[in-house]
């Protein structure tokens, strides 16, 4: 087995601890970090495809790789997005949480529409 | 000629390796924060620096030999700083530590 | 085994220890140091991958900026606890459902095509005209520049949706917390030393993009990074998101990049292609207004929304 398919499979259960993470755990930043094990499996896997079509004297496939760079970059513009969302959740609400029960303690900070 | 730098680069690193576990062990065996800061700058200074010195001969001289040793001086800096950050806050929160 | 296979073994198994721990980690901000330190890893099994310009990239961005704004995300939402863990059957099936996905990206990854279709050659073949050396940059700036061009405008609207959301009284306010590090501070000096040093290497990695791995996105986020510095060591004031220099600043790189664009229209084949002989000059122009902007648009989104109203 050579390098790139170690890393294949490597980024395949990447991509699934970070599914699982995403499902299970409860409280919303814990969502955003599994969100971003997700994606960085996800670009790994990319990674395997640029590395098997090695050619032309470069190491690898640089197309892929391109497309990963331009990845990485909106995966981050995701993930300021969300984490601003969740932030602005709890200065309006005072709980980190997406579960509607939990979320019914009223707001006592004044009106910001 | 290559045979006595290929000798003196596994040297250097390796020695940077031990440093590094030696810094680790520290990490993990101190037992309080300012103790285990003292073992994490060895690592760093120790450690990088040799492992920098043995990868000086594979480099393009000079300007791949300028980089590698801004590398280090930079993670120095770096580590330099978060220390005496770390260290002040502990200071401040327990006098007596 | 060779010795370059037991590295990569070891590699990949520290990866995914590093990875459980992020999930199972009880406390967010030890996961989130722990996911710094998964990143760093992430951009050396890039550069076993052979990309260095993407190893650059999720050093900075993915694991460094990510990390920093999680960590900021962690302190301000200190002591909210976690609402109760989630039954038992739902991790059951989850874990069989995420079990069933690696196994079958697995199974493709284990089974690759006979013929392997790669780019690589056409890449190359067509890169002299350009100018540059680096494929990578070659496919940014060159082949896929329209791809490049909206990654920048997703940038600017991540930027948008950021400031959208601040609370009506606080519009047009100072983003950032109130910094009261004393100017004798470690963090001063560190503030006074390291962003010239930095502006530096952001220039040198910007600038060596165009034949070497590097290039206007990863020199860009070393700018923000040293705007960041200075800003909570308390040397300057974060701006006012309503100054027209930093609006402007975000805007030019975008603007210059589409204004190339639409002059291809008249000048060359089409839309984003460049003139032949002025490939290089046009390409320089665009990587240098795009590193300004792209340091200004991720250091304000590292910042957040704004949290006070300037001193008048």
């Amino acid at each position: 087995m050579n390098a790139a398919t170690l890393f294949g499979i490597c980024g395949a259960a990447l991509a699934g601890l970070g599914l699982f993470g995403l499902i299970t755990n409860s409280e919303p930043l814990r969502k955003i970090l599994a969100f971003n094990l997700l994606g960085t499996g996800t670009f790994l896997i990319f990674g395997v495809v640029a590395r098997r079509g090695a050619a032309a004297g470069l190491g690898g496939d640089p197309v892929p790789q391109a497309l990963v760079i331009t990845g990485i970059v909106v995966a981050f513009s995701a993930t300021a997005m969300a984490v601003v969302l969740l932030l602005r959740l709890f200065e309006e609400s005072g709980k980190a949480t997406l579960d509607p029960n939990e979320a019914d303690g009223a707001s006592t900070a004044e009106d910001d529409s | 000629m290559r045979l006595a730098l290929d000798i003196f680069t596994a040297l250097a690193v390796a020695g940077g390796a031990f440093f590094f576990l030696a810094g680790t062990v520290g990490l993990l065996r101190f037992r309080d924060t300012l103790t285990r800061l003292h073992a994490l700058t060895k690592a760093d200074n120790l450690g990088l620096g040799l492992v920098t010195l043995g990868l000086l001969p594979l480099v393009a001289w000079p300007l791949g030999a300028l980089k590698l040793i801004s590398v280090w001086l930079f993670v120095q800096l770096s580590g330099a700083i978060a220390t005496q950050l770390i260290a002040r806050l502990v200071r401040r929160e327990d006098p007596q530590a | 085994m060779s010795m370059a296979n037991a590295f990569d073994v070891a590699l990949v198994a520290l990866l995914l220890a590093i990875a459980v721990w992020v999930v199972v980690a009880r406390a967010a901000f030890s996961a989130i140091v722990v996911f710094i330190a998964y990143g760093l890893l992430v951009a050396i099994a890039w550069v076993r991958l052979f990309a260095v310009d993407v190893a650059l990239t999720e050093a900075a961005i993915g694991s460094g900026l990510t990390g920093m704004l999680l960590l900021g995300a962690a302190a301000r939402l200190r002591g909210t606890t976690a609402s109760g863990r989630c039954g038992l059957t739902l991790r059951i099936v989850a874990a069989m459902f995420c079990a069933m996905i690696s196994l079958g990206l697995g199974a493709v990854i284990l089974t690759p095509p006979d013929v392997v279709v790669t780019l690589a050659p056409a890449a190359m073949a067509n890169l002299p005209p350009s100018g540059l050396g680096n494929p990578v940059a070659g496919v940014l700036f060159v082949y896929r520049a329209f791809d490049t061009l909206l990654e920048k405008v997703v940038l600017l609207l991540a930027l948008l949706g950021v400031w959208s959301l601040t609370p009506d009284r606080l519009w047009g306010g100072v983003p950032g917390p109130q910094v009261d590090a004393g100017p004798d501070g470690m963090l001063a000096f560190l503030a006074q030393l390291l962003p010239p040093l930095g502006i530096v290497v952001a220039v040198y990695m910007t600038w060596t993009g165009a034949d070497h791995p590097g290039g206007a996105f990863q020199g860009g986020t070393v700018l923000a990074a040293m705007w960041i510095v200075v800003i909570i060591a308390g040397l300057q004031n974060a701006p006012s998101i309503d100054q027209r220099l930093v609006r402007f600043l975000v805007v030019v790189g975008p603007a210059i990049f589409l204004g190339i664009g639409l002059a291809g229209f008249a000048l060359a084949d089409g839309f984003l292609s460049y003139p032949a002989g002025y490939a290089k000059p046009l390409i320089i122009v665009v990587e240098v207004a795009l590193t300004l902007s792209i340091g200004v648009t991720l250091g304000l989104v590292a910042l957040g929304t704004p949290q006070r109203m300037r001193r008048q």
